[in-house]
């Protein structure tokens, strides 16, 4: 139990920590800056699997470090985007894209929120017509009184009974 | 000595707690005065014993009484006075002391300041936050207990976390917790009208204060984390939707939806089930989040040291509160009536529609939230959203409500022509489009859309405002109403909600800004060298060594100009802790409301030479101008002299001022 | 009758939910499944860390059931298992290769020499770039190799006794029985 929480609060102070032991804010070398734009946008693609809720771009995490400057080499050899992303899922799986890949079984997480819309707006629109024939239940000029009064002097109003 | 008093200062507390769940409630329910009466003075008495219990924290932190477990871990002898105070609140034990030293704040205060409340209702209000006080302090006692003596005593304490010792951070997680605990109190507002079957008007009008100050806390506490994470973290980052930052946005958005639903039923009587459901779930976000926070089920950067054993005692508190309100929900809301009509086209429709988008943003933040479980749960795999994800699905919702935002205030309740309502905003919406193209064309060759919408919906939202202003002050003798008495009922409620939107306006800005118009340059540089970005000149004068109270740092030298002449001094630094021996950095930032110059020191690359990151960041303080704004719009609200149920001068209005302050009411 | 089950509906995805927490509170959500489990173990050709002059590869660990595990003197958890492991290795159950990652040569040799060489060779992996090719994203971590040196099972984290009697044990019995 002792051991997780160590491990786990150095995780947590090495992922919040920006600055790790070794050597962090690497300037990889560009010819123009189109590759290195090119760059930037491939590691934030990619996850770090240490601090696992930060992109490759974003973490300071050593593996992040190491798995940036594989990128690096990877690109400079002219490998394309496709091949470095093939090279790392194949080493880590697809949880190392930051965002998940779609195909059926993540529809959950790209479709989930449009589907709820749809649903929230059925309801909606369900209440809202069933709404229309209810008859009406307005408040009585002497409940009105009341409640004003209510709001005014600060005596509780009697509202409408349940 | 004094952490054994804390100590037993928190058992009589978790005593008092029991007394006030079970005596005030069961006398309610049978109709016993007695015990009754006893909900005050017990809502006190449970106070000054958690109060006593934190003082005591606060003590050994102050003397350094290492022989307290907790502050072994957290304390130190050489950190300042400031943070050894917020250190009492930096980790788990300490935190939750400080979670239900605040719920008994809230409890005093709801005892003491509602007045002409039925007592009957007030001491059910009072049982219910008894009983959620009765979880936490239980939950101190028997599974985090902040007291716990270690043996042999340290000679020195753990130091605070590095990243805690800021002032930002030092009051964040007091104005969240302000803000968790006080949905507590709509929450109980709730279970009391649930229990006595009296929800009506009276009812959501007592609970709007309180939700609304509770709301104006939680959008603080929120503004400040992001503020802090920009200033601290170093690569300039201000959301990284990290589940715990999810787990303070989840309440913030239901009780938004709330405060605006509970304007509809104080009004018209409408939305009660809604309503009540509403209070309900913001409090269970809070506790939710406390849940994630602190049982090591989702994986995150805040967490605390997670502990699957006090998970499950969480778990249980859970479905005691949220589980025994919702089955009280299932069981009572049939009965209650709906209120007033209105037909499809109407500010209550409008309210509802964006009520409704408001809880499909919080759902689907708590499904990408919670998806690696889902995932791992069922055994589809390990996948996990990440900030791509939220940002898209959230930009992709948020223009709706904007729109809708915009329409509110200018529909009327109940009914309103939708042919009128076209004529109402035609020039509006030829304004907005018509920004948003201006903006969006400059910069066509790079095709963005986004500042355009962003600019779009801005001016959308500010000529609805502005519209409303005309019509609310169309003549002059409403002006001259308004400046002879600015804080007349209704105009704290009106003029919080133009400040609260304009807010959001201001935040769309910024946010869609910076994200699309900011720079950043990761270089190494050697002293003397000057490097252009942005319409800047940056020039590095090296990097020298400085001491602070606890700790020594190399602090960077970095002088920006722009045009020849001198704009900002940035002195970044890399701090290493005396104790935790963990590099920090403190990033130099030139702070101004259209731009920030930021600059974080790398490391030291040999001959003098050092890496660093460059940001030109344009409109950032934006987002944080629009969050402080959507605070005070809200404390606006809440101090509306209509709530001032001791300023009786009212009673004596002339029947023809009533009749217009009604009028207004039927448009605020 | 249907109308009173619409205010069920929030109680039951409660109900949902708090099901779903309770299986979270048993997982582990910093876990990363390999994509390697089934597919042949990746080459490396690596020095020995005993000796620079040596190397050692992935077909030394063939021809029958192996254990890799990933181990580094930076790494607390490794010390954590260190004991177990030279005990398992005592009972000769398997053959066990270390891979020592990301760290300097002499104090590696050091920490085996205080506290014990469970391993039959390890290969000395200094920047971690066959480390990446297993996958690797901590350390401590152990793979189990068949006998014609496929992957059949990764642990992530320090080995028990627990552990080993209840997923590694079996899991060599099997892979013996097997062709």
């Amino acid at each position: 139990m002792h051991r997780i929480i160590t491990v786990l609060a150095l995780g947590l102070l090495l992922c919040s920590s920006p600055l790790h032991a070794s050597v962090t804010l690497e300037s990889f070398k560009f010819s123009t800056p189109e590759q290195e734009q090119h760059f930037k946008d491939v590691i934030e693609q990619l996850r770090c699997l240490v601090c696992q809720n930060q992109s490759l771009a974003d973490s300071d995490a050593e593996l992040a470090h190491d798995l940036r400057a594989e990128v690096y080499g990877m690109m400079r050899d002219g490998k394309s985007d496709k091949q470095v992303i093939e090279f790392l899922v194949a080493r880590y799986g697809d949880f190392v894209l930051y965002n998940p890949p779609v195909k059926p079984s993540t529809w959950l997480i790209w479709f989930g929120p449009f589907v709820l819309l749809l649903i929230a707006a059925a309801l909606l629109l369900r209440s809202l017509r069933r709404q229309q024939q209810v008859p009406q239940q307005e408040i009585g000029e002497a409940e009105r009184k009341r409640l004003e009064q209510a709001l005014h002097n600060g005596s509780p109003g009697e509202g409408p009974k349940p | 000595m004094i952490p054994e008093l804390g100590h037993f200062s928190l058992i009589l507390a978790l005593c008092l707690s029991l007394v006030l769940a079970i005596f005030p409630m069961a006398g309610s329910l049978t109709n016993t005065p007695r015990w009754i009466a006893m909900a005050k003075p017990v809502a006190w008495g449970q106070f000054t014993f958690t109060a006593l219990a934190f003082a005591c924290l606060v003590n050994a932190f102050l003397s350094n009484d290492f022989s307290v477990a907790y502050v072994a871990q957290n304390g130190n002898s050489l950190l300042p006075t400031m943070y050894k105070i917020s250190a009492v609140w930096g980790a788990h034990e300490g935190s939750l002391l400080l979670w239900a030293f605040i719920l008994c704040c809230w409890t005093v205060a709801v005892a003491s300041l509602t007045r002409n409340l039925p007592a009957a209702v007030l001491a059910r209000v009072l049982s219910v936050m008894g009983m959620i006080s009765i979880g936490f302090l239980s939950f101190l006692l028997f599974t985090s207990n902040p007291f716990e003596r270690v043996f042999p005593v340290p000679l020195e304490g753990g130091d605070l976390n590095p990243l805690l010792q800021d002032p930002g951070l030092a009051i964040h997680p007091p104005m969240l917790y302000m803000g968790y605990v006080g949905m507590s109190v709509a929450f109980s507002f709730a279970i009391a009208a649930l229990i006595g079957g009296k929800l009506d008007a009276t009812w959501a009008r007592w609970s709007r204060p309180w939700t609304t100050v509770a709301w104006v806390f939680l959008t603080i506490g929120i503004t400040l984390g992001s503020w802090w994470a920009y200033n601290e973290l170093g690569w300039g980052g201000w959301w990284f939707w990290d589940p715990v930052e999810n787990a303070s946005f989840m309440p913030w958005l239901a009780a938004t939806a709330l405060i605006h639903s509970l304007a509809v039923t104080e009004k018209r009587g409408a939305f009660k089930r809604w309503t009540v459901l509403l209070s309900l779930l913001a409090f269970s976000l809070s506790l939710l989040g406390t849940f994630l926070v602190r049982s090591g089920v989702l994986t995150s950067v805040h967490s605390f040291a997670a502990d699957p054993a006090r998970g499950l005692f969480i778990l249980i508190f859970l479905c005691i509160v949220i589980g025994g309100s919702l089955a009280l929900y299932a069981w009572r809301a049939p009965d209650v009536t709906s209120g007033g009509r209105f037909s499809m086209l109407s500010r209550e429709t409008l309210l509802l529609g964006n009520n409704l988008l408001l809880i499909v943003i919080t759902a689907f933040i708590l499904l990408g939230t919670l998806a690696p479980l889902i995932y791992d749960a069922m055994g589809w795999g390990k996948i996990s959203v990440g900030f791509p994800w939220f940002t898209t699905m959230f930009v992709i919702f948020t223009p709706f409500m904007v729109v809708l935002m915009g329409l509110g205030p200018l529909t009327r309740w109940k009914h309103h022509e939708p042919a009128e309502l076209m004529r109402t905003f035609r020039v509006a919406m030829l304004v907005s489009v018509a920004a948003g193209l201006l903006v969006a064309l400059p910069i066509l060759h790079d095709f963005s859309p986004w500042p355009g919408l962003a600019v779009m919906l801005s001016v959308w939202l500010v000529s609805s405002l502005v519209l409303s202003l005309r019509q609310r002050y169309r003549n002059r003798a409403s002006l001259r109403a308004l400046l002879k008495n600015p804080w007349a009922r209704g105009n704290g409620s009106y003029f919080g909600m133009i400040i609260a939107h304009l807010g959001i306006a201001v935040f769309i800005i910024g946010v869609t800004f910076v994200t699309q118009f900011d720079v950043d340059k990761d270089v190494r540089m050697s002293p003397g060298q000057s490097i252009d970005m942005a319409g800047y000149t940056f020039r590095f004068d090296g990097v020298h060594t400085v001491q602070g109270p606890n700790y020594s740092a190399d602090r960077g030298s970095i002088v920006v100009s722009r045009d020849g002449k001198e704009v900002a001094q940035l002195g970044p630094e890399k701090r290493n802790y005396l104790v935790q021996r963990k590099p920090m950095t403190e990033a130099g930032i030139d702070a101004a409301l259209m731009r920030d110059l930021y600059v974080s020191l790398g490391e030291g690359l040999g001959g003098g030479d050092w890496s660093l990151r460059l940001y030109y960041k344009p409109f950032i303080r934006w987002i944080w101008l629009g969050g402080l704004m959507i605070a005070i719009g809200g404390l606006c609200a809440a101090l509306d002299r209509r709530y001032r149920i001791h300023v009786r001068e009212h009673a004596v209005q002339p029947a023809r001022a009533s009749r217009k302050t009604l009028a207004h009411e039927a448009h605020s | 009758m249907a109308r009173y089950l619409r205010y069920l509906v929030p109680l039951l995805l409660f109900v949902l939910l708090v099901g779903l927490l309770y299986r979270g509170l048993s997982l582990d959500p910093k876990i990363v499944p390999s994509p390697l489990i089934g597919k042949p173990m990746p080459a490396f050709s690596l020095t020995r860390l005993d000796d620079a002059s040596a190397t050692i590869s992935d077909t030394d660990l063939r021809g029958k059931v192996s254990m890799l595990n990933v181990w580094a003197t930076w790494c607390t958890s490794c010390r954590a298992e260190h004991e177990t492991l030279v005990e398992f290795a005592r009972t000769g159950k398997i053959a066990i290769y270390g891979l020592n990652y990301k760290d300097d040569r002499a104090d590696a040799q050091r920490w085996l020499m205080q506290l014990g060489n469970p391993y039959i060779a390890n290969a000395f992996d200094p920047d971690g770039r066959t480390g990446i090719d297993w996958g690797v994203y901590g350390a401590p971590e152990t793979f189990i190799m068949d006998k014609h040196g496929i992957i059949r099972h990764k642990h992530i984290g320090p080995l028990t006794g627990q552990v080993i009697a209840t997923e590694i044990l079996p899991l060599i019995a099997k892979l013996e029985a097997s062709e």
